[in-house]
């Protein structure tokens, strides 16, 4: 489980001060899945950031397992960051020149997984992401939405019990983005992983059970969408008309 | 997280930047082989030059009408004569064995070949007092001198120049279109440059005064000397045959107590100490230009670690995002630095050697390599290194991961 409580991030730009999160408060259960909407700017990306320990907040508490992430040590971030916790960057973050399969392997090169174990498992990550025949690509020789793939091929290697992904489908058509849902939805029921994702797109937040939206550093709505669409199933012509991120920001209290 | 894995993360991440990898060995190379090429010269020059004055005789007292040994005397028009040796030789007392000489440079052609070389008027004396020895053949003899043959013994370097290894005993050069008979050949002194005979040509004195050296060595009908040299009988008498002798000189040329004598009496003690200064100058001025390179080097190396920092900041940030921990993070920068620092030390010390030994094999300086210039070499490019691969990942381990993700 983790807690957020009442959490601020703030930005100082000088004399200005950025309020990224001004008092956030929510609590994602085990194996939950929950998408987070909001208008660009609204602090999606510094929330994720936080929940997934790679940032601290400001002021307020956050909590994985009931234990405040500010009280832990270095190590025990980093440890947490290795076994439980998977991220995909908004801007993937690859690291250049190396490739898919090494970029994939790199979490494991942490988590002291065996060196002849690495190989087998982030090729069996980039198969789910449907990447096998690009392993030896460098990500300047991947379009964007295949690098978008192995970012989330990367945050899935470890087999994180917390997925935290920053607008996984934004770059993917679809196809690919319906693929992309089966797979968290999959994560989601038989492996019971918890699964947090971004996105501007309503249709791709209703395959969710619960929908957050943020607004100007707040939550502003927590939504219980009592009937997940199931990946794969076609686009309502309504939402697809609509489904430009406007969305998050129509449904303030 | 063993230390193996993180030596393959190093590994992986030099391969995967192999331009910035090589031009920062590259920083390091050009420091280390400046700094080992240009002390090991220094060293050479200083023990080469230093071994050559203790190898021109025992003993030795040199008079010699150059200034070369009193730098900063004014020139002069008072020749040395061969008077003066006479003069010397009968006065002076504790003069084991002494040669006069008159050297000068000149055009010895043989068959096809023809090259300059120094042309040594000698007497016979001259062989023992400067510690020649003679290959093949044999030395010139005071029968040589008083009938004026023509006859020379050659230095190795010239043999070996006009007539490369055929046995030149027998054979003619031409000093000044003048035919000799070459009648021997010296022993080689292993050094080469500065006072070596190894491309000295000699002559019986007497022959050059008649058939050489001409005006140049006459100064009002009588003749002249380039030199002296004296073996005094034992090393406590040297100071008094420098003495006596420059008494002997001033009488010889009218010249009184007060006037400066236009010839330098020096004992190899004296040159020694005089040249030490010239080689200990010497070896400071490629000592800081050897610095100078080490510190272009590094301010290589420096460049291309701070052009890459933005980019190794996000990489850093990268890894702690997937669970590095600092200590992974910092001992694979180790890893990396120490890595090229290595390769860069080792190829600078082969590559420096290199040099050294091309101007070796030159004969321009014989290069000594010495440990010291090594060592010294190797940490100080390595320290370069070290400092300027760490302190950059030490700075971005610092940051959270999103910090260093989000640097610029
Ligand atoms: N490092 C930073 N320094 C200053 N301001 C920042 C920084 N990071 C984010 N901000 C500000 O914080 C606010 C929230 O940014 P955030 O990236 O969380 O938005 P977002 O909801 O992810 O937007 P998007 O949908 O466009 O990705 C923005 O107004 C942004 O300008
Ligand atoms: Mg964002």
């Amino acid at each position: 489980m983790i807690e957020a409580r009442e959490i601020t991030k703030i930005y100082k730009l000088g004399d200005d001060e950025v309020h990224a999160l001004d008092g956030v408060s929510l609590k994602i259960n085990d194996g939950e899945m929950v998408a987070i909407m909001g208008p660009s700017g609204s602090g999606k990306s510094t929330l994720m950031a936080i929940l997934g320990c790679l940032d601290t907040p400001t002021s307020g508490e956050y909590l994985v397992d009931d234990q405040p992430a500010a009280g832990l040590k270095e190590n025990q971030l980093a440890s947490l960051r290795a076994h439980k916790i998977g991220f995909v960057f908004q801007q993937f973050n690859l690291l250049p020149r190396t490739s898919a399969l090494e970029n994939v392997m790199l979490p494991l090169t942490y988590d002291g997984t065996k060196i002849k174990d690495r190989i087998a498992r982030a090729e069996e990550a980039l198969e789910t992401v449907g990447l096998k025949d690009r392993m030896k690509h460098h990500p300047n020789q991947l379009s964007g939405g295949q690098q978008q793939r192995v970012a989330i091929a990367r945050a899935l290697v470890n087999d994180p019990a917390l997925l935290l992904a920053d607008e996984p489908t934004g770059n993917l058509d679809s196809k690919t983005g319906a693929e992309i849902m089966a797979l968290f939805q999959e994560l989601h029921t038989t492996k019971h992983q918890t699964v947090v994702y971004v996105t501007h797109d309503s249709f791709v937040a209703r395959h969710t059970e619960r929908i957050i939206h943020l607004m100007d550093g707040k939550v502003v709505r927590d939504e219980i969408n009592k009937n997940p669409i199931k990946a794969g199933t076609p686009r309502p012509d309504d939402l697809l008309a609509n489904g430009n991120g406007k969305n998050g920001a129509e449904v303030h209290q | 997280m063993s230390i193996l894995n993180n030596i393959r993360i190093a590994l992986r991440a030099l391969k995967a930047n192999k331009l910035r990898s090589s031009l920062t060995v590259l920083g390091i190379v050009i420091g280390v082989a400046a700094v080992v090429a240009l002390l090991s010269i220094g060293k050479g020059a200083t023990s080469g030059i230093t071994s050559q004055v203790q190898g021109m005789g025992t003993n030795l007292v040199v008079i010699s009408s150059s200034r070369f040994f009193r730098p900063g005397a004014e020139a002069t028009s008072v020749s040395l004569l061969y008077s003066d040796y006479q003069a010397i030789v009968s006065e002076v007392k504790n003069i084991a064995s002494s040669t006069p000489y008159f050297e000068s440079n000149e055009t010895v052609a043989a068959s096809t070949r023809s090259s300059n070389y120094t042309i040594i008027g000698v007497t016979p004396s001259y062989e023992k007092v400067t510690l020649q020895t003679i290959d093949l053949g044999r030395f010139i003899t005071s029968e040589d001198g008083l009938t004026l043959k023509r006859v020379a013994v050659i230095g190795s370097t010239v043999s070996s120049d006009l007539f490369q290894g055929l046995n030149p005993i027998g054979r003619t050069i031409k000093i000044n279109n003048v035919d000799f008979e070459i009648v021997g050949v010296l022993t080689s002194k292993g050094t080469s440059g500065f006072m070596s005979g190894d491309s000295d040509v000699l002559i019986p004195l007497e022959t050059g005064y008649s058939k050489i050296f001409g005006a140049r060595a006459r100064s009002n009908g009588k003749n002249v000397l380039s030199g002296i040299s004296i073996s005094a009988a034992d090393a406590n008498s040297v100071n008094s045959v420098v003495s006596e002798s420059e008494t002997v000189l001033r009488s010889q040329h009218n010249l009184g107590l007060k006037d400066t004598l236009p010839f330098s009496v020096s004992s190899q003690a004296q040159m020694l100490s005089s040249l030490s200064s010239i080689t200990a100058t010497m070896t400071a001025l490629l000592g800081a230009i050897a610095g100078i390179s080490l510190l272009v080097g590094g301010i290589g190396i420096m460049n291309i670690t701070l052009v890459s920092v933005t980019e190794r900041t996000r990489e850093i940030g990268l890894r702690k995002a997937v669970g590095a921990p600092r200590k992974a993070i910092l001992f694979q920068f180790l890893v990396e630095t120490v890595t090229l620092s290595l390769i860069g030390g080792v190829l600078g010390i082969a590559f420096g050697s290199a040099i050294a030994g091309v101007v070796s094999f030159l004969g321009l300086i014989t290069a000594v390599i010495t440990w010291d210039v090594l060592i010294l070499a190797f940490t100080f490019s390595a320290l370069i290194g070290l400092f300027f691969g760490i302190y950059p990942a030490w700075q971005a381990s610092k940051l959270s991961p999103i910090e260093a993700l989000r640097y610029e």
